[in-house]
């Protein structure tokens, strides 16, 4: 049976910050949900399912939100599903609402995404002593620094191709009102300049901890028509992979499942040459040095070449293959929402409503996410025409 | 295991002002779209989704509906001693408020009595201010003090939880944990894809099935690739900056992290060659921090092409 086609119709999002004092968590998702359901024209009695996606339930300390949060996301009555898939999460609960929807379930689904970090703290969630083992593991940074300097002996990159990264999302973030951070004068030279945290990572070269949300409305063929939207981003391929977090001789720098995931996403976007036919990407980039890394697990260069095209400017918002038009993860990074804010972000550029961090004739976007030890992969191809397959 | 945290709970506008009424030993009520009053207030309602902006005091005497007895309370239950929960409908509310009942035994507990809070000695704007309820006989309500709506005086609440667990080890993994109790290194090799792994697996993550023949592997290998951690956190147990290492012994398919010592870490290098330096033997335990830390052998660099694939 043919899938249906489905759209994005509505993009919510929370102005992310450090610590949001002044709302609970669902207060927080109401932000987001209220925003993506004025954006598509609808009401909650429009909804036929909500999909709900965090991380970690240690993160806020509550247990199953998403039975304390049925209420605020009008989910009494209906299906409320809940997607975990650590960092990835955001991706791959837009892909379970959009497979809703797509499976001819489901005529408009709501997905939202979120993180509260300021309830707690991430690095000492991510940190839990396990029994029996060297305790030297330190946060999310502590596990992919060493996976960084790996890639930097592999690929021959020079040193300063993270602060590149870095100081082109953070004055890319300048453009976009919803980003966390908001640093005016970031430079390669002060990113270069700032304090080794986890070397060769620097302070400036990782993700903020962020309190915040973001939601889509996911449509049918049919529900994009009666709606009023005009500028729905379709979608034309979902794909997630997984792989175990440690295996013996596992590629920590370029994973199986990263490029199992993109090669099938192409072919089912009809795509041939990724980074010809792909007008920009919002990709998960935690740490500056992923953006080369994951350039290549993409398919978007030949391997060892990633970095070449940071360095050429070719990932500026006016180069070749923009990414992170938004200021991605390194300016806003509320976890569980990351990836589907990626997917949004990607959205709204086919949409045509990025505002100041548009990519000029954008017509067709990539969201991707990835999450824990680099284990899971969801990515999305977003399009401002109706897919052909 | 412990794991335990005091996680900051931000309450938004609804929850902040009934726990500011709590401190002042008012319970308020939200009210719903169709006039029914809920306790505690809902911040969004539950048929039109709107966001609940009417709050109104109700009494702090109430009817139980329903109760359960606890006759053996565990620790930071309202009581220490035996109570009941019961679902108790405050006079001027629509929906029941669980919480605690203290009377002096079951047989005192009954569906319809009248019960009023009994308040905490101490207000601390959470719902503990209600200590529990007490039998009210038949006294009438005398309704909840009124206050004042203004700015909340509390907004948020510190809610620690904690979790203590045993941690049951697989047989697989037993054999690794007492081998260095002795000193040992054991690893075991997968019979499918006939790789070696140190600690052994339950189950193969490539192939699923248990790593079998066992293989003592010796107390030195090579430096894969590490990171120097010079960032301070909760619950960090070494003192910064270490080097955080991949460490793949000799004969082994895979590396495990351990710490890097007497080297300067600006000098640490993919590829060198590490020894374990041991704890003293009255010290060891069934843990890999046996192990203190891993130190140069001296010996040369290992070629890249040696270790490349395990990057």
């Amino acid at each position: 049976m043919a899938k249906v086609p489905a759209a994005v119709i509505g993009v919510g999002q929370t102005h992310h910050r450090a610590k949001r004092e002044d709302v609970s968590i669902a207060g927080l998702l109401r932000e987001a949900v209220d925003r993506a359901l004025l954006d598509a024209g609808l009401t909650f009695d429009d909804i036929d399912a909500v999909v709900v996606g965090k991380a970690p339930d240690l993160f806020e300390g509550v247990m199953m939100p998403e039975l304390y949060l049925a209420d605020a996301l009008g989910a009494a009555g209906k299906p409320l599903l809940r997607v975990h898939t650590a960092g990835s999460v955001g991706g791959s609960t837009a892909i379970v609402a959009a497979s809703l929807v797509q499976s001819g379930v489901h005529e408009r689904v709501l997905t939202v995404a979120f993180e509260k970090q300021s309830e707690s703290n991430a690095m000492w969630a991510l940190s839990i002593p396990v029994p029996f083992i060297m305790p030297v593991h330190a946060g999310a940074g502590g596990y992919f620094a060493p996976h960084v300097r790996s890639y930097i002996r592999r690929s021959g990159a020079p040193g300063h191709i993270g602060a590149m990264v870095a100081a082109k999302d953070r004055q890319n973030a300048l453009k976009n009102p919803y980003a966390h951070l908001h640093n005016e004068g970031t430079t390669v030279e002060s990113v270069l300049a700032s304090t080794m945290l986890w070397d060769p990572i620097r302070y400036d070269e990782t993700c903020p901890s962020s309190d915040g949300a973001c939601a889509l409305v996911i449509a049918s063929e049919s529900a994009v028509a009666k709606s009023g939207v005009k500028n729905p981003a379709w979608i034309h391929g979902t794909q997630m992979r997984s792989e175990p977090t440690t295996a013996a001789e596992r590629d920590q720098v370029n994973p199986q499942a990263g490029r199992d995931a993109s090669a099938a996403l192409w072919k089912q976007a009809g795509i041939t040459n990724p980074i010809e036919e792909i007008d920009c990407a919002e990709i998960y980039v935690p740490f500056s040095w992923f953006e080369p890394m994951w350039i290549e697990n993409l398919g978007f260069s030949a391997l060892g070449d990633g970095w070449k095209l940071t360095e050429a400017g070719e990932t500026e918002i006016s180069g070749k293959l923009p990414i992170n038009m938004s200021g991605g993860v390194l300016s806003s990074n509320p976890i569980g929402a990351s990836g589907m804010l990626r997917f949004a972000e990607a959205s709204l550029q086919v949409m045509g409503e990025a505002g100041e961090h548009q990519v000029d004739g954008a017509r067709k976007a990539l969201g991707h996410a990835y999450g824990g030890g680099s284990q899971f992969f969801a990515m999305w191809v977003v399009g401002a025409d109706k897919p052909a397959n | 295991m412990k794991v335990e945290f005091d996680y900051t709970r931000s309450l938004g506008p609804v929850l902040s002002a009934f726990m500011s009424a709590l401190k002042q030993h008012s319970v308020l009520g939200g009210v719903l779209a169709d006039g029914r009053v809920v306790v505690p207030p809902p911040e969004y309602d539950p048929v039109t989704h709107a966001a609940i902006t009417e709050l109104v005091p109700v009494s702090d005497v109430g009817t139980v509906l329903s109760w359960s007895w606890v006759a053996d309370p565990v620790s930071q239950q309202p009581l220490e001693v035996p109570f009941a929960f019961a679902q108790v409908l405050l006079d001027g509310a629509d929906a029941p408020l669980l919480h605690a009942v203290s009377v002096a035994s079951a047989s005192d507990m009954a569906t319809g009595m009248r019960v009023r809070v009994k308040w905490a000695e101490e207000p601390t704007g959470t719902i503990r201010d209600i200590a529990f309820f007490e039998a009210a006989g038949d006294d009438a309500s005398d309704g909840s003090a009124s206050m004042e709506f203004g700015a909340p005086e509390v907004t948020g609440i510190v809610s620690p939880v904690n979790l203590a667990y045993d941690y049951a080890a697989s047989p697989e993994e037993t054999k690794f944990f007492r081998g260095l109790a002795e000193g040992k290194l054991f690893g075991q090799r997968c019979p499918v894809c006939e790789k070696v792994y140190i600690p052994p697996r339950g189950a193969c993550p490539v192939d699923g099935v248990p790593t079998a023949e066992e293989i003592e592997l010796p107390d030195r290998g090579t430096l894969t690739t590490f990171c120097v951690v010079n960032v301070p956190f909760q619950g960090q147990t070494i003192p910064i900056p270490y080097v955080s290492a991949y460490v793949l012994l000799d004969g082994a398919d895979i590396a495990f992290l351990h710490l890097i010592l007497d080297i300067e870490a600006a000098d640490v290098r993919m590829g060198m060659r590490v020894e374990a330096v041991w704890k003293p033997r009255d010290e060891w335990t069934t843990s890999l921090d046996n192990i203190k830390y891993f130190r140069p052998t001296g010996e040369p660099d290992a070629d890249y092409d040696t270790y490349k694939h395990h990057l």
